[in-house]
């Protein structure tokens, strides 16, 4: 009886010990990586990446032009993910899920402009999000998302830059 | 090959379209990654492995419509769209599309 109720909380432990594990570390996680996309969103600020298109250089020639690319796979910690579990049942704003995205998007857009160099600006950005389920709170949860960004990277020639 | 998804090549005329060309993949990861971006989930925080394994499935897919567009006789492609669908359960297709074009 007594290797039973030990057994019993082996099981208990597996399903609380990742829960506080991604309560402390998960969001010091995201701390850590929310200053650092904030850090590096204020660094390339002169380069803008815009969702327009050549209209937004008009009048200005363009030596050079090529496509570029950043994603990313962002994983949610188990404690938002419990969390978010148990907004199904509630209904309401999902406060993990929202900052999972925005991180893995952010993140994205950073990586194209690293992808871009040194060029001026980069031109008709797209971003796409795609889910991808893991095996943690049930079958087919999303947990992880995968953020891409692409563009177009453009150098201009000489006269007044953008 | 001139790759853009803008309209146009910028600074460039299109003196010839071709039309549509695309490439597509399909990967799946396999179990080790699987064992290991479980555990990264209970962290929370970037999957490298997955990054990684979907980057490298772009570029496949795109390497594969560069080559569809330099066997119609094309110099670049133009606005380019990526778009990725989830075909089974850990198995992902990524599919890239633009037109071929032939640019001064």
């Amino acid at each position: 009886m007594p290797l039973e109720t030990l057994f019993q909380f082996i099981n208990l432990a597996f399903i609380i010990v990742p829960i506080i594990i991604g309560l402390v570390v998960g969001s010091l996680v995201e701390r850590r990586h929310y200053r650092s996309i904030r850090r590096r969103e204020t660094d390339t600020m002169a380069q803008p990446a815009v969702p327009l298109g050549l209209s937004a250089l008009s009048g200005v020639t363009i030596e050079r032009a090529h496509l570029v690319t950043g994603s990313t796979v962002v994983a949610m910690d188990a404690f938002k993910a419990v969390l978010a579990g148990l907004r199904f049942l509630f209904g309401g704003r999902v406060g993990g899920y929202e900052s999972l995205i925005d991180r893995a998007r952010r993140e994205a857009t950073l990586r194209m402009k690293v992808a871009a160099g040194d060029a001026d600006a980069i031109l008709n950005v797209r971003l796409e999000t795609f889910a991808i389920g893991g095996r943690f709170g049930g079958s087919g949860a999303l947990t992880s998302v995968e953020a891409v960004a692409y563009g177009t990277a453009v150098w201009v020639g000489s006269g007044p830059k953008r | 090959m001139l790759l853009s998804n803008l309209e146009t090549v910028p600074g460039r005329t299109v003196v010839e379209f071709f039309g549509l060309v695309s490439g597509s993949t399909v990967r799946a990861k396999h179990a080790g990654r699987d064992i290991m971006a479980g555990i990264k989930n209970i962290f929370g925080g970037e999957l490298i492995a997955y990054t990684e394994l979907l980057k490298d499935s772009r570029d496949e897919a795109i390497d594969r419509m560069i080559r569809q567009a330099q066997g119609m006789g094309a110099n670049a492609i133009v606005n380019i769209r990526f778009s990725t669908s989830s075909v089974a359960q850990g198995a992902a297709e990524i599919y890239v599309y633009g037109t071929a074009v032939r640019v001064q």
